[in-house]
């Protein structure tokens, strides 16, 4: 290898980058939603439970992946499961680890692109909602189809160019400027200000929302403390049944481990690739279970007392709970209501839409990093020559998710396929491969080499055999109870089209993942004879 | 708001805020470059020896 290896500047660093790449706007407008609407306080049983069983084995399974990978000088997904598998065909299972953040990318940066338009309005002069007879609700609902586009296809290319497609421009250039500047100047530099930001905004915005007591006397229910409880008093979700009876809801397990794993980043394809810019001696074990923290911090502290309360207390529950189970209708549609009624509500619109502009740009970033490693170190290109394939890729799949805006239809399907189903996927692989293949007991050596604090050894066991059954279990319920309707949907031309986006993406990446892995092979990928197994993966390549 | 949504809140708040504190607390006063030493500390070299 004659590249020059990257690596994070401090231990500080690392661990609010992947803080970062893990903290989005599910955190904040996915995660209430979805504990109001699955038993409310009770769903944080089955929540820490699938934290503690799925969320931090496989974050720390992970982080001594790209621990593993790092310390040979490979940082792609492709290059580390070759090394891990120890047989050159494994890199095109690691193919999915780049197909992943690359496609979420292309449909997330839009969303990015949304909250800074947003908080640039609210900056601004506010969003006037022209609402008749009082229906703020709908006319918040208008001005976001029709800020988005959703009215109808190609609309954001007609002619001028369309507001939301300038702050779509301007998004995307920022991602790329800062990818352009590296690991430790680039993304470590930008998390560095922009987590701690995050915070802070969140911080002001929560304590807005606990100080607004009952800002209407025509309805004296509506006050902050009936807002938490909607949000966190333990609820049946069948009429007649006690709270604890919904424990055997197999419905309440699967939200709550769907949005475990979607909140903390598993499965994306970007935890390894960053843990393996770690120094060979950093400690992986305090770093993962500090990035996940952080990100709980944001999501059950900040968020799980925020947007549903604020809601609430304008609203009312019979108007919110309709837009409770997806993140557009109360982060675009409820949430501008709010900011509307709302003392001070300019200043704070601009606020929380800008802070989630900011907890989505450090996870965006997070998803371009892994595809300019693998063009680095898989076709020997420059960090120039890989930005400008990466951003021209990316570019194409962004505009057409922007001309296909109809309803979101090709959003909606690469969110689908790629944002859920693949994620799955890939965590079921990366189990396999580190528990089965490499060996969990090897990998448990790896991640407690310059550990900072002990893995409890009951790990070896929960990687084995609990997680990947649990994680079974939640991909064929998914799908089970997901994927009719989304099949169904192909019989129309843009889901169709998104498919074909995507297997194109894919097949693209394929043959890149065979050139480079005949490139790894002239090179010799390293045997990791230390841990006592690889001589037979040189000999194997 | 019941007792019930009190607890989980509180339980759930306070168990995630101390958790990220400990992790940042560590983080935080470890130095820099801190290895961990695998081997016994007290190991006589003999390089005093004559």
């Amino acid at each position: 290898m004659t590249r020059q290896r990257e690596q994070w500047g401090t231990r500080l660093g690392v661990v609010l980058a992947v803080a970062g790449s893990a903290v989005g706007l599910g955190n904040f407008l996915r995660f209430p939603g979805q504990a109001a609407l699955n038993g409310g306080g009770a769903f944080m049983i089955p929540y820490f439970c699938a934290l503690l069983l799925l969320g931090i084995p496989i974050c720390w399974a992970e982080w001594a992946m790209g621990k593993y990978g790092g310390r040979r000088g490979y940082n792609s997904y492709p290059a580390i499961f070759m090394l891990l598998g120890g047989r050159p065909g494994w890199r095109y299972a690691g193919v999915i680890g780049l197909l992943i953040p690359i496609v979420i990318y292309m449909y997330y940066v839009l969303i990015e692109s949304w909250c800074l338009g947003y908080a640039w309005m609210y900056l601004t002069g506010g969003i006037q909602l022209a609402a008749e007879g009082g229906q703020y609700a709908e006319a918040s609902r208008k001005f976001f189809n029709e800020f988005v586009g959703a009215t109808q296809d190609g609309v954001m290319m007609h002619g001028t160019v369309h507001t939301s497609v300038v702050f779509w421009m301007i998004t995307f250039a920022v991602n790329f400027i800062i990818i352009y500047h590296g690991i430790a100047r680039g993304i470590e530099r930008f998390c560095s200000v922009a987590m701690p930001l995050l915070i802070i905004f969140a911080i002001i915005v929560l304590i807005r929302v606990l100080t607004l007591g009952t800002p209407d006397p025509a309805y004296p229910e509506r006050n902050v403390l009936n807002g938490l409880g909607f949000m966190w008093n333990p609820k049946p979700l069948r009429a007649g049944a006690a709270w604890w009876e919904e424990l055997a809801n197999p419905q309440v397990w699967l939200a709550s481990a769907g949005q475990i794993f979607f909140t903390l980043s598993v499965g994306f394809g970007i935890i390894a690739n960053y843990a393996s810019y770690l120094r060979p001696k950093d400690d992986a074990v305090l770093s993962g279970l500090t990035a996940s923290a952080t990100n709980e911090f944001c999501e059950v502290c900040l968020g799980g007392l925020i947007t549903v309360p604020a809601a609430f207390v304008f609203l009312g529950a019979a108007q919110i709970t309709q837009s409770l189970g997806s993140t557009f209708a109360l982060g675009f549609h409820t949430l501008p209501v709010v900011f509307l009624h709302m003392p001070l509500g300019r200043m704070i619109g601009a606020i929380w839409f800008f802070m989630l502009f900011l907890a989505a740009i450090t996870s965006s970033l997070s998803m371009l990093q892994p595809a300019i490693a693998f063009l680095e170190e898989g076709l020997n290109l420059g960090r120039r020559a890989s930005v400008a394939i990466l951003g021209l890729l990316t570019a194409l799949g962004s505009l057409f998710v922007i001309y296909f805006s109809k309803d979101l239809v090709a959003l909606d399907t690469m969110d689908f396929w790629i944002g859920s189903v693949t994620l799955f996927i890939l965590a079921l692989i990366e189990v396999i491969l580190f528990a089965w293949v490499f060996g969990a007991q090897r990998g448990y050596q790896v991640a407690m080499e310059g550990a900072a604090v002990r893995i409890p050894r009951l790990f070896t066991f929960v990687i084995r055999y609990i997680s990947p059954v649990y994680l079974l279990f939640v991909l064929i319920m998914w799908c089970w109870k997901n994927a009719p309707q989304q099949v169904s949907r192909f019989r129309e031309p843009v889901p169709m089209l998104t498919l074909l986006v995507i297997l194109g993406t894919l097949t693209f990446l394929m043959i890149l993942a065979h050139v480079a892995g005949q490139r790894w092979q002239r090179e010799g990928v390293e045997a990791p004879a230390e841990y006592g197994f690889a001589a037979q993966a040189k000999d194997k390549l | 708001m019941t007792i019930g949504g009190w607890v989980f809140m509180l339980t759930s708040v306070g168990c995630v805020t101390a958790l990220v504190v400990w992790c940042f607390y560590r983080i935080l006063t470890r130095p820099e470059g801190t290895e961990d030493i695998h081997a016994p500390l007290e190991i006589n070299t003999h390089d005093r020896e004559v």
